[in-house]
């Protein structure tokens, strides 16, 4: 019986080695391998992970194409739903998702779906790794020009999702980024070992603009262009907005602005946008001798192992325990094996500082798990009198972040929500008409497949609009 | 697109650069600022913008050779060539452009500008004295060869003070001395607008609150992508944390904790000394 064997494991960097170099952790199934996790779907009636997936790919439908050893067939599969496959392959979490739907998955292990999405696009773009002998030609389909004109603001998830469904359809598709790479997140956020640039993102990209979308790279909409000189100038006929969640959170506590306390936005922009990771780019950074990262999440994980690889002893502090730290299992996994050490129910009250100003060390006070709170989770509550001192020269915060208030202050009749981000319906429409939004600029932080399928939600607004007028 | 059209050493130190920008040149008001990153491996480098042709495209840059890559940014790049990005303009512009003209008619500013922050100077002087406002600008370096922008400023603002620490042109003496002679004689500033190293920016609060004038600086902290998402410029002022680059960079002087943002400027000193060390090597 196919489903009686066990989840195809994946071959990684040994973390004694990967914990010193940025190379790529985990290395992608071969032909051979995926072909045999392939094997394990069962192609339920109704496929439960189709649901748990935000853009809905046909996933038993790839699967099979897989088994059959047809790669570029499944690729078509894929590209119907996804313009990011093999960044989604790499840093969804699958287990929420897909996978965490799969039948298998009840009794033993799902099928790895993200892996077999990852190698079908890594087969595309001809990474050796997989078999493959040479990039394959795209497989999106492009409708003739339709005349009409958009403008996407932000070159990450949500835009680049949004402006390939568009292009797709006909339109003539602008993105405005404000830094000057493409990509947002996946650029300056997601380290190259768990992201390649240029192997994966960029190639990635390329597809985007294989399509026709022109990429705008050192355009901050807001300060550089407004979006009503857009509409009203340039001959755009809707926006969208796309601009993530870029603010930075702080903890209020006494000492967050001593020197040596970062925000993990900072720590990785300058470690991945500006490669201060590699000695013949300019960019300083400074990961210290002992590094502490406060917050549980992804981005805390990509903090926490990135000042590990530039030789910092590294701690992730977490006000809740094990079970809701909430980044990717894997990269929990995976920044352990490396050796993060992991002080858990634990929360900083104060930096300390030396008298010139640089960090020593961090007040920190033990937490137990109180009552669930109005969003479900068990709420930290301190215990009075465990405080103790954790010693550290840096102290990186990766609390989570806001979304940008630029936009919306620069442009009349953009409603904000109270947690600050734009007010969008369930299609993408804002307080505006003719102006659309989506990801984390509506959301708040969130993951990457979510900011994807509201950019196509968007999309498909943006083309009933255009067409009605 | 970014072409270096113009490069003009204004002093041994300092250097005047004109580099088309079609859309920083539209949108660029007084009190902002841009990003420069010169070649794939540069920093982004956060500059003032000392003048913009909206007509030309161009904006005009100043800056000081201190660290490997101002001096990168100046010595290897010639007319003709290409920076890779100039983003902006970034930053809120200064709160006067908003003003009414009858209030501007009401205003008497003096401006107290230092070094390299005398280039900045020139667009928000030249923005009030064409809108009605009396201006008076100080200007001060350590010596008569430091001094950079005098013709610039000279026609605009009613009065100029050059001022030297040597004695070699102009009062001697820091520009705060100077003002406060000026005060003394009975001028009457409404507002003071001081610009220069974090220093001189710190001593010239510390006068003009004393003298009970209302004082705003520009903050040149150092910051990464100047839209807000690193935070590395968060700046105390009146106990609140602010972002340089998005909260400013224009704040009330007497609010801000000067000896913590000095310190935060010096955060990649070793980082930051080691690269000059072994720049050209």
């Amino acid at each position: 019986m196919a489903n009686r064997i066990p989840r195809v494991p994946v071959r990684e960097q040994d973390p004694k080695v990967r914990a010193h170099n940025f190379e790529e952790v985990s290395f992608g199934y071969n032909k051979e391998e995926a072909m045999l996790e392939a094997s394990r779907c069962l192609h339920c009636k109704n496929p439960l992970c189709v649901t748990g997936c935000p853009v809905n790919i046909n996933i038993p439908d790839f699967i099979a194409e897989v088994l059959a050893g047809n790669f570029d067939a499944a690729a078509g599969v894929i590209a119907r739903d996804s313009s990011l496959p093999a960044v989604c392959g790499r840093v969804c979490p699958q287990e929420t998702q897909c996978e965490g739907k799969c039948i298998l998955g009840v009794k033993g292990e799902p099928v790895a779906i993200g892996k077999l999405e990852r190698f079908v696009a890594d087969w595309q773009h001809g990474v050796p790794g997989t078999g493959a002998s040479a990039p394959a030609a795209s497989k999106a389909v492009v409708a003739p020009a339709n005349g009409h004109k958009v403008a996407v603001i932000g070159s990450g998830p949500a835009g680049l999702a949004c402006a390939s469904d568009l292009a797709k359809w006909g339109y003539e598709v602008h993105v405005f980024e404000a830094l000057h790479k493409a990509g947002g997140v996946l650029a300056y956020g997601i380290p190259e070992f768990r992201l390649p640039k240029d192997d994966v993102l960029q190639k990635e990209i390329d597809e985007v603009t294989a399509l026709g979308v022109k990429i705008e790279t050192d355009v901050v909409v807001g300060r550089t262009a407004l979006i009503d000189s857009l509409l009203d100038d340039e001959g755009y006929e809707a926006v969208f907005v796309g601009t993530g969640a870029g603010l930075p959170r702080f903890m209020g506590i006494p000492g967050e602005n001593l020197n040596g306390v970062f925000s993990a936005n900072e720590f990785l922009t300058r470690n991945n946008l500006m490669k201060a990771f590699r000695s013949d780019y300019r960019t300083p950074i400074h990961a210290g001798v002992k590094c502490c990262v406060v917050g549980g999440g992804n981005v805390a994980m990509d903090a926490a192992r990135t000042a590990l690889r530039l030789g910092a002893e590294t701690t992730i502090v977490y006000r809740r325990g094990e079970s809701e730290l909430p980044a990717r299992k894997e990269e929990v996994h995976h920044a352990r094996e490396e050796g993060i050490r992991f002080e858990l129910l634990t929360n900083p009250v104060e930096i300390i500082g030396d008298e010139n100003g640089c960090v020593t060390g961090m007040k920190c006070i033990r937490m137990e798990l109180g009552e669930p709170d109005a969003s479900g989770r068990r709420s930290p509550v301190e215990i009075p009198g465990s405080e103790f001192m954790v010693e550290c020269d840096t102290v990186i915060m990766a609390l989570g972040t806001s979304p940008n208030p630029l936009i919306a202050q620069t442009t009349p009749g953009l409603e904000r929500s109270k947690r600050g981000g734009l007010v969008a319906d369930e299609a993408g429409a804002t307080t505006r008409p003719g102006i659309f939004a989506g990801g984390d600029a509506v959301t708040g932080a969130a993951t990457v497949i979510l900011a994807m399928g509201a950019g196509r939600k968007a999309a498909t607004a943006i083309d009933e609009y255009i067409k009605g007028r | 697109m970014f072409q270096i059209l113009e490069k003009t050493m204004l002093c041994p130190t300092i250097a005047e650069i004109v580099v088309e920008a079609p859309r920083v040149a539209k949108a660029a008001l007084p009190g902002q600022f841009l990003i420069i990153r010169d070649e794939e491996k540069g920093e982004r480098i956060p500059l003032t913008i000392s003048d913009s042709d909206p007509a030309r495209g161009t904006v005009t840059i100043v800056i000081q050779l201190i660290g490997a890559s101002s001096h990168n940014m100046v010595e290897r790049f010639s007319v003709g060539d290409s920076y890779a990005d100039v983003v902006g303009p970034l930053g809120n512009p200064s709160d006067f452009v908003t003003m009414a003209p009858e209030e501007l008619a009401r205003q008497r500013y003096v401006f107290i500008a230092g070094g390299l922050g005398t280039a900045p100077v020139y667009p928000q002087a030249k923005w009030l004295y064409e809108h009605g406002a009396a201006v008076d600008v100080i200007i001060g370096a350590r010596t008569q060869d430091l001094l950079i922008y005098t013709d610039k400023l000279a026609s605009a603002c009613d009065n100029l003070y050059l001022c030297t620490d040597d004695g070699s042109v102009g009062f001697k003496g820091v520009g705060t001395a100077k003002l406060e002679a000026l005060v003394a004689e009975g001028v009457k500033y409404t507002r003071c607008v001081a610009i220069g190293p974090m220093i001189m920016m710190k001593f010239a609060t510390l006068t003009c609150v004393k003298l009970g004038i209302p004082v705003i600086v520009s903050m040149n902290s150092l910051m990464v992508d100047g839209t807000g998402m690193c935070g590395a410029c968060r700046v105390s002022v009146g106990g609140k944390t602010r972002f340089s680059c998005v909260d400013g960079p224009e704040f009330d002087g007497a609010l801000i904790d000067w000896d913590e943002a000095m310190r935060r400027s010096r955060q990649y000193k070793p980082e930051e000394t080691a690269a000059m060390d072994s720049y050209g090597k």
